[in-house]
Formats: C-alpha cells, structure tokens, sequence
C-alpha cells in the first residue's frame, strides 16, 4: 500500500508519456490543425499586447489589428528607463518572494502534522484548511482592510503577504499532504533506528523528498501574488508601495491616450510571471496530479 | 486506494463539516498513524504539532476566518470606518441589499455567468485536454501556449482585451478584414445583449488552461491498460474517450466545477477591470463582488459592504453545500468501497 501511495509522487518519471522519446510519432494532420487554432486564439490578445507596444499611436488608431511598420522601440526602452515601473517591479517581486517562502514554508509544516502526526483534532484541523476554499478573498477583502487599518499595516507590503500567506494555505496543503503521505514509513523507522527525531527526519528526509510538491505550491502561489490585484488594491495606496497590476492600472488611466505606451508597460509587467511558469510548466501538472486522484 | 482520500477529503470538507473519511484516517490511514510512536502522545510530540502547524493556523486563522466574523459584526452597523461602529441598524444594511435591483441583477449576472461558465468550459476544456494528452509531436510547447492566458493577471488580460474590443479596436478591424460581415462596428462592451457574451468569451479565454491543467493531471492518473484493453476489443478513439476516460475523469471534472461555479459567484477583477464600476450594472455584467466594491469601499458605506459580504458568503455556502450534497456526495460514497 505504500509503494502504491509513493507512486503517486514519482509516477511521472515512469510514464511512457515522460520517458526519453527517441521517435514522437507525428499522429493525424487533424489535431495539429485544431492545435494551430487553440494556440492562435488562446495567444491572439497576448501578442496584441506585445506588438501594440513596438507601434506608434497613430499606427493603431488607423490599423487597430495591424503590425508594427516601423516598429517603435521608445516604447519599451521609455518603461524600463522609468524609475515607477522598477520600484512597482520590485515591490511586486519582493511580496512575491515573501509570499512564496512564507506559504511553502507555514504549509510544508501543517502539512506534515496532517499527514504524519494522530493526534485528537487533525480531522478539524483539515477540515479549517479546506473550509478556505470557501473564504475566498473577495468576501474577507472589506473586513480585511479594516482589520489591517487596525493593526497598523496599511500600505505596507507586509500587508499584503500575510493575507495572501493565509489565503494560499488551503490549496498548499492540499496538494502536499498526499506527497507527505506518500513518504514510506520505512524510511521514518530506519530514520529513528538511526536515532533521528521527528523534527530532524523533517528536515533531512521531507524536506528532499517532497520537492515535486513544493515546486507546484510555489510556483502557483508566486504566480497568484505576482498578478493579485484585488488585495493590493484595498491595501496600498501610496504609488511607492504599489505592486505591478496596481501600476498598470494607473498607468493606463494616466496615459489613456498613449495606448501605444500603456501595451509596453504590460507586456513587460507579464513577462515574469510567464518566464516562471514555462519554466516550471511540467511540474505543475506533476503535482496537481496527486490532489486530483480519483 | 490510498490515492482516493485527497480529492475525497477534499470533497467532504468543503461544506465546512467535518465527515468521517474527510480526514483520511476513515477509507485509508496514513502510514504514520499506525506509526511505532505514535501511540506515545505526550508533551513531546503536542510540542511538535504546536511548532509545526502553529504557525500556519495562526496566520490563516488571523487572515481568513477572522475578517468572516468581523464582516458579520459589522454588517449590522450603518457604519463610515471612523473610529467604532456605533449606529446598529439589526437587519436594515440587508433589508436594503435585498430589495436592491442592482443587487438583484448582480446575483442573476452571477448564476448566469455559473451556468455559462460549465457548459462552455466543461465540454472544450476536456476536448482540450484529451488533444493536449495525445501523442505529438511539439506537444510540449503546445502545452504551455495554453496556459498562457491563465498565467498572465487579470489587469493584464483586461486591459488588453478592453482596448481589442473598443468599437474602433482590433476586433472589429480584423472581422472588417475578413469581408464576410461587411463593415463591422459591434459594441462589444457596451451593449446589454452582447456584454455578458464578451464576458464570457474573455472568462472562457483567461480560465480554460486551469481547467486544462486540472484534467490533464486526472488524465495522468487513468491506468495506460485500460486503453490497450480496449483497443484490443476494437473500440474507435472516440468510444474509448467516451467510455473509459470521461467516467474515470469524473471526479476531476466535479472538483474543477466545484472550484469554477465558487471562481464563477467571486468574479471580480476582469469585470471591474474591463467595464469599470460605472458601466457594468448599464451593460448587464456587474456582480455581486463589483456592487459590493462600489456599494461599500467606494461609496465609505463599511457596514453596508461588509453586509454585502455576508450575503455572497451565504450565497456561495449555500451553492457549495448544494452542490456537495448532490454532486460531491458520490465521489465521497464510492471511494469508500473503492479498492485497487
């Protein structure tokens, strides 16, 4: 049984799906074709975005679905020499940071305990976690700046990060506690022959073996803080603590006749997240896999 | 069989109780619990369970439950946020929220948006992702190409899809080009009969791939057996799709409606993003989440919106708790005499 449950963890590397493919064979014309389609609507807006931003103004007034002729560069070099954009840059990345280390590190712990630990309580203790998904922010965002203005952490970057810690937990958790589970009790045991405590078999063994896991709740909490909008939105209001989503959206009412300016400034606000994700693309499908076992 | 017991916990507890086998310990015990020293609870190892999970309770507790409960509290003051809330109006904030049109119209925009949402998403997210899960060539790069919109934020998508749909913008430009409508001049935001279709298209566009990414994992998990058995008894692509892989993708397709009808009742960022607060109600698209902005925070009415609040909770608790009990039910029953 549990060779089975450690599968759900490395099934991956065993799939014929994932093993080193000498020959892919090409399969039918057909479902390239439907592909070409799926990828040109799903990219259509995106490169708009993009290529707007080599254009000039008049270009998209007279041609709004055309190319760049001449392409423009002022665009993108006038954004990335403008001090707003890399202070919200950086402020965007550092919550991002923050965010990421801190719902990694606070769910990896509970996780643990969930999947490791009996102990009285541990079923409601799972089912707080689970009842988050029914919190979501939109619903605790009014409350939530009144209890912030209280504490005395409005427009402050901290926050941000610990609302947006709280509210990534229940998906953390829920996703790493089957990859905990899966961790054979075997090792655990030989661990404590060995004379190794729980909380030091956490660190030398849990810790190392539940990487997969980590990736996918790290990457998908760095990508929902980088493009949070709604919580930022609430909490900050001095444009020195703003975060990117906040800056595009001054920015755009700043310079609504400069379209041409306002495309740069998102397609470069973008770029992060989406380097991130492609990176990291295969992990996440890997590691949801184990919270949708059916 | 210990596979079940993720999306089955999942499954029961959502509803906020707390059900025998949510916790894992009713179909399928974690290895540790029959653990050699785990019959030994003593100070040592309530010590551990405090400094491991203390800290994640602590934060989710402060930041989730509490501004629940605090919304509540206030929700039945006529309050401006200076200083305590003093005027206590009982029941008025929501006697107004319910006998309010607008309200009324957000909540009837939100179940339309629900019942669009899975019966768009559903049937070409799965299309998607059995193409996305079949052998090709490029199929790698195909993959991430389809996540792109779910990863790019919401303002982004927004304001790039805002200024395509303006009425002199590259949506019209382009089906002008096609010579097929002749001059095309739609209104595509603007327009009470069209806007909650441009919703939708820009909903279906930004949150398929999550849809994609969740089936893809469920796909994953279907024994490669199965297929080669069936192949061998002469069933056709589409038969086996539809008699081995829609029914064992089941579960994954619940869980994704589940989270889509929640995503589908909270819908506030592209909506306030590409409408703005003032056009949404004219143009047929506002929900209960923009009113409860434009109502509370930027009216300074924090009781009210606090109030409003309440009302989407109850809202989205009472569907969740629906769906639970008629849909979710069935995961949760069948994975307990489920065995591999």
């Amino acid at each position: 049984m549990t060779t089975s449950a450690l599968e759900a963890g490395t099934a991956r590397r065993t799939k014929p799906s994932r093993a080193p493919k000498p020959k892919q064979p090409w399969g039918s014309p057909a479902t390239y074709f439907i592909a070409l389609v799926v990828i040109g609507l799903t990219l259509a807006p995106v490169v708009y975005i993009v290529l707007g931003g080599f254009r000039t103004n008049s270009q998209i007034t007279t041609d709004p679905a055309g190319l760049p002729h001449p392409w423009k560069l002022s665009n993108y070099t006038d954004v990335l020499g403008s001090s707003t954009f890399w202070t919200e840059f950086f402020n965007s990345a550092l919550v991002a940071a923050v965010t990421t280390v801190g719902v990694v590190a606070l769910g990896l712990m509970a996780s643990y305990v969930l999947a490791r630990y009996r102990f009285r309580g541990r079923g409601l203790m799972f089912a707080l976690f689970a009842s988050g998904l029914m919190f979501p922010i939109t619903v605790a965002v009014t409350p939530l700046f009144l209890l912030l203005k209280d504490l005395g952490l409005l427009d402050s970057r901290i926050g941000v990060i610990l609302p947006q810690i709280g509210f990534a937990l229940p998906a953390t958790i829920i996703i790493l506690v089957p990859f905990l589970q899966a961790i054979p009790l075997e090792i655990e045991e030989a661990a404590a022959v060995d004379g190794c405590g729980r909380l030091a078999f956490f660190l030398r063994m849990v810790l190392p073996l539940s990487i997969p896991g980590v990736l996918t709740t790290g990457i998908l909490a760095f990508v929902a803080s980088w493009n949070s909008y709604l919580l930022p939105l609430f909490i900050l209001n001095s444009p020195e603590s703003f975060t990117l989503p906040l800056g595009v959206q001054v920015f755009s009412s700043q310079y609504s006749t400069d379209t041409a300016k306002v495309l740069a400034f998102t397609s470069l606000s973008m770029l992060p997240a989406l380097l991130f994700f492609t990176l990291f693309e295969r992990r996440i499908v890997g590691g949801l896999q184990g919270a949708v076992k059916g | 069989m210990s596979d079940t017991q993720v999306s089955s916990a999942a499954a029961s507890t959502l509803g906020g109780g707390v059900t025998s086998g949510g916790d894992g310990a009713g179909n399928a015990p974690s290895p540790a619990a029959r653990g050699p020293r785990s019959s030994r609870i003593g100070w040592r190892q309530r010590f551990e369970i405090t400094l491991l999970a203390g800290p994640a309770i602590a934060v989710f507790v402060l930041f989730v439950i509490l501004p629940v409960f605090m919304a509540a509290y206030y929700g039945f003051y006529r309050w401006h946020g200076y200083g305590k809330p003093t005027d206590f109006v009982w029941f008025q904030n929501y006697k107004v929220i319910l006998s309010d049109p607008a309200f009324r119209h957000a909540v009837l925009h939100n179940f339309q948006i629900v019942a669009l949402s899975l019966l768009i998403q559903g049937p070409v997210a799965i299309l998607l992702a059995l193409l996305l899960n079949r052998k090709m060539r490029g199929r790698s790069i195909i993959r991430v190409l389809v996540f792109v919109p779910w990863v790019v934020s919401e303002i982004i998508a927004g304001t790039g899809w805002s200024l395509m749909l303006q009425t002199q913008g590259a949506v019209n430009a382009i089906l002008t080009d096609l010579h097929v409508f002749g001059r095309v001049h739609v209104d595509w935001l603007g327009n009470p009969h069209i806007a909650i279709w441009t919703l939708m298209v820009i909903l279906t566009w930004k949150y398929i791939g999550f849809a994609v990414i969740l089936l893809m994992a469920g796909l994953q998990n279907i024994p490669e057996e199965l297929y080669e058995a069936a192949t061998m008894d002469g069933a056709g692509y589409w038969q086996t799709q539809w008699r081995i892989t829609l029914p064992l993708l089941g579960p994954t397709i619940r869980i994704w409606a589940f989270l889509s009808i929640i995503g589908a009742l909270q819908l506030f960022d592209l909506v306030y993003i590409v409408w703005g607060q003032y056009v949404a109600g004219v143009a047929g698209v506002s929900t209960m989440a923009t009113y409860m902005v434009q109502n509370g925070r930027l009216a300074g009415n924090y009781g009210y919106g606090n109030a409003v609040a309440v009302v989407l909770f109850f809202i989205s608790l009472f569907v969740a708790l629906v769906y639970q009990r008629l849909v979710l039910r069935r995961d949760v029953a069948g994975s307990e005499g489920k065995a591999r």
